[in-house]
């Protein structure tokens, strides 16, 4: 049994179909990158995985079960940008990650001071120990998606998405993020599904990488058919697969 | 340059400030020199010493029959009713605007009540109120009430709406129920908010008060001024209005600095 379980979804809004038919297995620990044109359902996807909506057919599991009718404590999300709250200063904001699910919202006493301590821990880890008493509006695009990262990282997700989480950064802050990315993933060894709209980006953080497309097309109609999963390609190794397949298999090798 | 792009210098921001205020003083000083030459028994626009002594007199001289004070004894009245009516609005614009912005049900039932409801003039009930209500201080209070609560819960349900859905989403996602939601996610966003609104309701609530004041009260800032009007006493009329819009002024300056010095993450928006 996979970790997530996507079977035979479809995703219609009135008689627009969005995404059909979708299949997908993915196991604990895979990074999996969403490719694909702009209104090609990858977001309204990932919307699916976050429980934001139901699917109109089919059923999303995570680790067998019953699928989620609203977001909750499993899925960890970030957003292109809105991700973490304006009102809360640095720390708080990671605090909020612990302190969330509280009856009250709050924490008190031990429990406030473990969780500032491990907050601060955070802080140090995605490198905004400088500016820990700040409000998010003061730093920079980079530094509130770091934030953001973090926050969803506190509350210990079981599955991270992130939507076009360095869409609106530029190019060198985003070269920064993918490191950061990819040692924290290293570090916990998450369950990760990103949607980008940058290609490279895609092959270079995923192991996997999915790419949404309308397989019908009816030009009279459309919204008839919706898009699915055409693409499913195995990203390791720079994107190609099997090429050092006679280092492990020396025997395929004809003589 | 383009008129645009000029910027007024320091000192001369603060004498353009002053500007209009002393040239009121300087119209009203000689369109009342002019009339008090033609009759010095004219009661129509007192001079200005005239109002300054009527003003010191009414600030500090008891009334011979009471012994009280009266403009004391009618502010506290004033500012009582309309700090009961302006709280009692906040408080209950406050929770119908978080249920209406947060929760779908709630939105269903209330959102157009309150849009129809903010439809009725408010003066057109005060015949009602004062039926139901009594002539007493009930009254005046609930008019305050009835005035600007539609408005203020229109305004607040919609700043919650207007709160990114992905601020809501992600506090689901960190394990927040829907208390938590409205407690640390809505509640503290729309406090802010919540101040600008009093500040532009108090204009309103005054004008409810000193209506409800003027047509039946025994004791208040409006009930003066519409009690004095019958002796022409232009002097006592112009001491009241302006420290009417002093109190005003000073309530609204008090609510922008709370707003500021409680709000610090409002600034770093800027």
């Amino acid at each position: 049994m996979s970790f997530v379980t996507v079977r035979n979804v479809w995703q219609a809004y009135g008689n627009r179909s969005i995404i059909e038919r979708v299949n997908l297995d993915v196991d604990e620990g895979e990074f999996v990158s969403i490719v694909g044109a702009s209104g090609c359902g990858k977001s309204t996807f990932l919307r699916l995985l976050l429980a934001q909506e139901r699917p109109t057919r089919g059923s999303i599991c995570i680790d067998g079960g019953a699928p989620a009718v609203e977001p909750n404590l499993e899925r960890g999300v970030v957003f292109q940008k809105y991700s973490v709250f304006p009102h809360l200063s640095v720390r708080e904001n990671l605090i909020a990650g612990e302190g969330f699910k509280t009856r009250s919202g709050y924490l008190f006493g031990k429990a406030r001071r473990a969780a500032i301590e491990r907050a601060d821990e955070m802080l140090q880890r995605i490198g905004l120990n400088h500016v820990a008493d700040q409000y998010p509006a003061s730093l920079s695009g980079g530094m509130q998606q770091r934030l953001a990262i973090g926050q969803a990282m506190a509350a210990k997700p079981r599955v991270l998405l992130l939507d076009e989480p360095f869409g609106a950064l530029d190019p060198g802050t985003r070269l920064q993020m993918h490191d950061f990315l990819m040692e924290l993933r290293d570090e916990t060894n998450m369950t990760v599904f990103m949607v980008t709209h940058d290609l490279d980006e895609g092959f270079k953080l995923g192991e996997r990488v999915l790419v949404f497309d309308k397989p019908r097309w009816d030009p009279h109609d459309p919204g008839a058919y919706g898009a699915t999963i055409t693409y499913d390609f195995d990203a390791r190794n720079g994107g190609i697969p099997f090429q050092n397949i006679l280092e492990k298999y020396p025997k395929l090798a004809v003589a | 340059m383009r008129l645009i792009n000029h910027v007024p210098s320091r000192p001369n921001s603060v004498f353009l400030a002053a500007l209009p205020f002393v040239l009121v003083l300087i119209v009203y000083s000689i369109a009342s020199d002019l009339r008090l030459t033609e009759n010095p028994q004219d009661k129509l626009l007192p001079a200005l010493s005239t109002i300054w002594e009527t003003a010191t007199r009414l600030f500090t001289e008891p009334d011979r029959r009471s012994g009280d004070i009266l403009l004391w004894l009618d502010t506290g009245a004033s500012l009582r009713r309309l700090m009961l009516g302006v709280g009692i609005s906040a408080i209950i614009s406050l929770i119908l605007g978080m249920a209406i912005g947060l929760l779908p049900f709630a939105r269903s039932g209330f959102a157009s009540f309150v849009a129809v409801l903010s439809m009725v003039p408010p003066l057109a009930l005060l015949p009602i109120l004062f039926i139901v209500f009594g002539l007493g201080e009930v009254s005046k209070v609930v008019l305050i009430v009835i005035g600007i609560t539609p408005f203020m819960t229109r305004d607040l349900s919609q700043r919650v709406l207007d709160i990114p859905a992905e601020q809501l989403i992600k506090a689901q996602t960190i394990g927040a129920s829907s208390w938590v939601i409205a407690l640390r996610v809505a509640l503290p966003q729309i406090l802010p908010r919540l101040i600008a609104n009093i500040r532009l309701s108090l204009g309103s609530a005054w004008l409810f008060l000193i209506a409800a004041e003027a047509v039946a009260s025994d004791v208040g800032l409006g009930y003066r001024i519409f009690l004095v009007r019958r002796y022409l006493a232009m002097d006592v009329i112009l001491t009241y209005v302006v420290w009417i819009t002093l109190l005003a002024f000073v309530v609204d300056w008090a609510l922008k600095t709370l707003s500021r010095k409680a709000f610090p993450w409002m600034e770093a928006r800027l």
